[in-house]
């Protein structure tokens, strides 16, 4: 893997990096409450007065949060804790209207594990996992109605949130990125968050330091909270770490503060010292005993777990032969390796992945469409990769079979029958056109005998013109060698 | 353990309580006699006790994911000093 280095006149810096991402959890109620997680219902509707923070009101833990996080857990290879403790987190907020935020601490549910990501050199770096536990979600702050009034919708208060603590283990803004992109892969194949970060239900802090490159120090670190893409992650850490370095060359320190990303000036500004930073007294939440976990349960869920990218990866570049870049483009979206996998059932998967990768995403993004909405079924992608196979259609009319395809989704046996563009491979057909080619151009047979042999392909082209696409090269080429 | 003023004034801050600057010294006086009275428990001997989170030993009681609250923003609002479009108003408070 390359390293990224930071170099100026003065020495060498490396990146020290971890991240911490909140995940909301898919359910349909929240996680202490019966109000629905549902995102985007009208103003204050899906809020119960547990939610509200009503004196007297107690939570009670919703049981698909627990599944949906051991199911998590799993995915990161993590530990799953059996026994785990809730905790208030004091703090005051106008989204937060109990005052304190229900979070685990000491004791999460999950415990160590590890992601391995893919980098674009091909290699793969493992990045451990601290720990991961379940919380509560706050309130939405809307301040940009009025200039003097802060709006408060407590819908998303009390959705179900998993917290991923990774260790200081990135050491590039790409292992950061490549990092994102197969968290939010896994949780989607696991159906326990969609990863959505312009939405919110995905959300990254990401803590940053530098070292000089060599030493193995670690120095004072920064947060830059709520980072809402991958794209920003990336930029963020990479400012961050050059501003540290800046710092450190002109003689100065860095304090430990929590930083805003702008991407708009790529730069950090500060958002709160460390003197005012939040002290958050936890203690063990008295509403609700510690959660114990069998490990029939445990267990269970291990049996129902799904193939996961990782292993999806691995079967298709064992058992079907793609190469492991492809076989990782296809297997990051769960839809895409379904698709292609339906695509693919009993043909040459490679040529199958080589369709699906090139033309096939190129209509998708053409038309902005995502696969799922796709205009050209799996089925009917894979009859076109037969079609070819079976030298019914060359590749050349296949890409405007595809065309119509993505215009009309019918079945390419159809367009192909439709159109009369099945492939000439009756020899005496072709033997009759190619005579006629070599007929009409004396002066270009002269030269091919006198050894210019490269007006092969010029004659090649000439016949297939003239049989409308539909003459098979490899007999066309057969037959003029023969008769040149 | 003792606390000293900074300290009490401090929890106050963290507690959004006004604590005046004459009453300050009451109030860490009445913490620490607290805090002394808390001490006692010092004298047991906890060795090879686990700690207890909570006096109640039921087992934590899981809910099914259902939908069984909600739509009751009229309620839900009804104590709030401000609201307006369905939302709570609160003084600005960007950070």
């Amino acid at each position: 893997m390359a390293d990224f280095i930071i170099e100026t006149e003065k020495g060498k810096w490396e990146i020290i990096c971890g991240l911490e991402i909140h995940c909301q959890i898919i359910s349909k109620s929240k996680i202490f409450s019966g109000a629905s997680t549902e995102f985007g219902d009208d103003v204050n509707e899906n809020v119960s007065f547990v939610d509200a923070g009503m004196p007297g009101m107690l939570p009670t833990l919703n049981q698909e949060c627990v599944h949906q996080a051991i199911k998590t857990g799993l995915g990161l290879n993590a530990i799953i804790n059996k026994y785990s403790e809730f905790s208030r987190k004091n703090y005051f907020y106008a989204d937060l209207p109990q005052g304190y935020q229900i979070t685990q601490f000491q004791y999460p549910i999950v415990g160590e594990g590890f992601i391995d990501i893919d980098l674009a050199d091909g290699s793969t770096k493992r990045i451990r996992i601290e720990r991961m536990h379940i919380e509560q979600d706050a309130g939405k702050s809307i301040h940009d109605i009025d200039p003097h009034k802060s709006f408060i919708d407590l819908n998303r208060a009390g959705v179900g949130l998993m917290e991923i603590v990774t260790k200081p283990d990135f050491r590039s803004p790409e292992e950061a990125g490549a990092f994102l992109r197969k968290l939010r892969s896994i949780v989607r194949y696991l159906g326990t968050c969609d990863g959505n970060m312009d939405e919110g239900s995905m959300r990254c802090d990401v803590n940053v330091s530098v070292r000089p490159f060599g030493s193995n120090e670690y120095r004072t670190r920064c947060e830059m909270k709520n980072v809402n893409s991958v794209k920003f992650v990336m930029q963020a850490i990479e400012v961050e770490a050059k501003r540290h370095v800046d710092v450190y060359e002109n003689g100065g320190e860095i304090c430990q503060e929590t930083r805003q990303f702008d991407p708009v000036s790529l730069s950090t500004k500060v958002m709160r010292k460390k003197e005012f930073a939040h002290d958050y007294r936890y203690f063990p939440e008295p509403d609700l005993p510690p959660l114990i976990l069998s490990d029939e349960l445990i267990n269970h869920i291990k049996d129902e777990l799904i193939e996961l990218p990782d292993a999806k990866k691995n079967r298709f570049v064992n058992q079907l032969g793609l190469t492991s870049y492809d076989a990782m483009v296809i297997c990051e979206n769960k839809e895409v390796a379904e698709f292609f996998e339906k695509a693919s059932q009993g043909r040459d998967a490679k040529k199958v992945a080589n369709w699906l990768m090139g033309d096939f995403f190129a209509m998708l993004k053409k038309k902005n469409l995502d696969i799922n909405s796709s205009p050209v079924s799996p089925d009917n992608l894979g009859k076109l990769v037969d079609l070819i196979t079976k030298d019914i259609i060359s590749g050349k009319i296949a890409k405007d079979v595809f065309e119509i395809m993505s215009e009309t989704s019918e079945d390419p046996e159809i367009i192909v029958e439709k159109n009369g563009w099945k492939q000439v491979t009756d020899t005496s057909a072709i033997e009759t056109i190619v005579d006629s080619v070599i007929a009409a151009n004396p002066d270009n047979v002269a030269s091919y005998k006198a050894g210019k042999t490269n007006l092969l392909g010029w004659f090649v082209g000439q016949v297939i013109k003239q049989s409308q696409g539909k003459a098979n090269p490899a007999i066309v080429n057969k037959l003029l060698r023969e008769k040149l | 353990m003792a606390v000293d003023n900074e300290t009490v004034r401090r929890i106050a801050f963290l507690a959004r309580l006004k604590v005046e600057q004459e009453k300050l010294e009451d109030t860490q006086s009445e913490f620490n006699k607290i805090l002394n009275w808390v001490e006692e428990l010092g004298e047991v001997n906890t060795n090879n006790v686990e700690p207890l989170v909570s006096v109640n030993d039921e087992a934590l009681s899981l809910r099914q994911d259902e939908i069984t609250a909600g739509h009751i923003s009229e309620e839900i609002l009804k104590n709030a000093p401000a609201q307006e479009f369905g939302y709570f108003v609160v003084p600005k408070v960007v950070e």
